[in-house]
């Protein structure tokens, strides 16, 4: 019944590389295994994706004629708020991922080879990334099917989705920060709310900032998610907001150069109780 | 031949208030297995995770190896498996994508992923769930995967954080195996455990430790003999004369007996047990103590601890305080 073979010491010794080979390596093999449980575990992509896609189409239908957009229809508006919302919504799986994967105690076994540090957070993003541009292609779809007419600039398409992913990397970053500072996955949830609502919502995703109160107006027209929608809005639209996506690319770069750092850090660190 | 591989010199951790490790010394010599025997919270775990560079000690000194670990952690890690307390692998994948993962960050290629994970499978008897969800293996399986998840590279040191703790008996067993091999093949064991049994059966030396400081250290044979061989537990019938079976069994005892007057229970240490337990009954019958239970067994830590420390294991205060039902005579 038990040891039905015995244990044989391993002959081969490691691959040996550069380090940032192994950066890179350790990456994918981690991303795959967050891709494996993607397709294994759809929960996590259903939730993701259905919110934007009800979205969409609710809005289209509650707010389309109430809701009136200067120079195009509301449902062409809205998309490109959508699609931002729905980087950030699926961004919040990278931080409850990474506090489940501390919590099971899976990252110190982690931390006990001799692997990339880095990898274990790059991994998880680089797949988070790869299920963000499926949850792109499907709300973009949605769109379609009630009324989104993109201009016919497939350029700007491709420039669009490449803010998008910017975009969607450094949410995913700061997500995986907050998931490495707070204690407990249930934290990490309650802060994703605190956190992404206002940005999400007091932004000029679902009506014109013009519409909300002058106070508001300053945070509202000034806050990244604002100036991403923006850029994305007029590039897939046909006519690029150039202040707002140079605007939207410096915050989104500027924002990673910090917290790609702080992460690493908060990742020696949070393990090192 | 041998030399010291794991070595700690006076480690020190708090965690703010909580002084984990007060002061902790061990060695462990090539080839043998070290037991850290201790009840939850004696600092055990966080011994394991100073050892295997998860966390730095606050003060102190670590080898593993011969290598600081608080300095070379890289070079150590490359030289240790570990396994903690808690099955540490992806239930969302199965146990040979687990082990094809953990071994391509070893940096193993494809292929040698592919195959040293079959034969881990094989080696803990898990081939036939190698294709399952880890979420559908029963605990003493995610051990066991968890086991061959940290021998994947055969390292010549291994860090067992109590591995057969919430194991079934058969669980157990497959895991005592795997360390017997481990020890024929010339690897050097640190494990943790709470049960002095399972430090008997498996380890050279044994160190006992309390709120973070060794208290004891020596083979399992020494310490037994400093608690006094076996242990004869008496409970006496409702209304039984719990002074007479005292005065009828002290001639038996090799050392103090302890009471609990609220259970009539009787814990007598015995050295030759089986031989006198004859004698024994036959007193007890004479003197006319109607026994409710009679057993004779071998001593547990709480045995080591009541008799190195004056408190039980549980206690977090001495004996004389905590426990006031329990004399000593």
């Amino acid at each position: 019944m038990i040891a039905e073979q015995p244990l044989t010491r391993l002959e081969l010794a490691p691959r040996v590389h550069a380090h940032p080979y192994w950066v890179a390596a350790d990456t994918f093999v981690l991303a795959r295994r967050q891709l494996r449980r993607i397709l294994r575990v759809p929960d996590e992509l259903v939730t993701s994706t259905l919110q934007p896609v009800l979205f969409v189409v609710l809005f289209r239908y509650i707010f389309g004629g109430a809701i009136a957009v200067r120079g195009t229809s509301y449902v062409n508006f809205l998309v490109a708020g959508i699609l931002v919302q729905a980087v950030i919504l699926g961004s919040a799986f990278t931080g409850i991922g990474i506090a489940t994967d501390l919590q099971r105690g899976l990252v110190d076994r982690f931390r006990a080879l001799p692997m990339a540090k880095s990898a274990v957070l790059s991994g998880r993003i680089l797949a988070d990334l790869v299920r963000s541009i499926c949850i792109l292609i499907i709300v973009w779809l949605t769109g379609l099917l009630v009324g989104f007419r993109p201009a016919d600039s497939p350029t700007a398409w491709l420039a669009a989705i490449g803010l998008l992913l910017l975009g969607s990397l450094m949410f995913s970053w700061f997500s995986a920060l907050v998931g490495l500072l707070l204690s407990s996955v249930e934290a990490v949830q309650q802060a994703f709310i605190v956190w992404a609502l206002p940005l999400m919502f007091a932004s000029s995703a679902l009506v014109p900032t013009s519409t909300m109160p002058t106070w508001l107006q300053p945070f509202v027209n000034n806050q990244p998610v604002s100036l991403l929608i923006d850029a994305i809005r007029g590039l897939v639209l046909g006519h690029p907001d150039v202040a707002a996506t140079w605007q939207a690319v410096v915050w989104c770069v500027g924002l990673l150069a910090i917290f790609v750092p702080v992460a690493v850090w908060a990742y020696g660190r949070r393990t090192a109780r | 031949m041998t030399s010291p591989v794991i070595v700690a010199e006076s480690l020190r951790k708090s965690y703010g208030q909580i002084r984990a490790l007060e002061s902790l010394d061990l060695c462990a010599q090539e080839g043998t297995v070290l037991a850290l025997l201790g009840p939850n919270g004696a600092g055990k775990t966080t011994a394991v995770r100073i050892l295997t560079t998860l966390i730095k000690p606050d003060g102190g000194r670590a080898l593993v190896a011969g290598l600081d670990v608080a300095k070379q952690g890289r070079e150590v890690r490359s030289r240790i498996g570990a396994t903690g307390q808690f099955a540490a692998v992806d239930e969302d994948l199965t146990g040979d994508e687990n082990l094809r993962m953990f071994a391509q960050l070893y940096h193993l290629s494809d292929a040698t992923a592919k195959r040293r994970s079959k034969e881990l499978l094989a080696t803990f008897d898990l081939s036939p769930a190698a294709t399952r969800l880890v979420k559908t293996y029963s605990g003493g399986m995610r051990r066991r995967l968890d086991l061959a998840a940290s021998l994947i590279m055969s390292p010549p040191i291994i860090f067992l954080d109590e591995p057969t703790t919430g194991l079934d008996p058969r669980g157990r067993l497959t895991v005592y195996a795997v360390i017997n091999d481990l020890i024929a093949a010339g690897t050097t064991i640190l494990l943790t455990t709470q049960y002095l049994e399972e430090a008997d059966q498996l380890a050279h030396q044994v160190v006992v430790i309390d709120r973070g400081r060794v208290i004891a250290t020596g083979t399992s044979d020494e310490l037994k003999a400093q608690v006094g061989g076996e242990r004869l537990d008496v409970t006496l019938t409702q209304g039984g004369d719990l002074s007479s079976a005292m005065r009828t069994l002290a001639p038996h005892s090799s050392g103090a007996i302890r009471t609990d007057v609220e259970r009539r229970h009787l814990s007598v240490p015995v050295t030759h047990g089986p031989e006198r337990l004859a004698a024994i009954v036959r007193d007890l019958d004479a003197a006319g103590v109607i026994v409710v239970d009679l057993a004779l067994r071998r001593p547990s830590l709480d045995d080591v601890f009541l008799s190195l420390t004056g408190r039980s294991a549980a206690d977090r205060e001495p004996a004389n305080a905590a426990a006031p039902s329990r004399v000593g005579s």
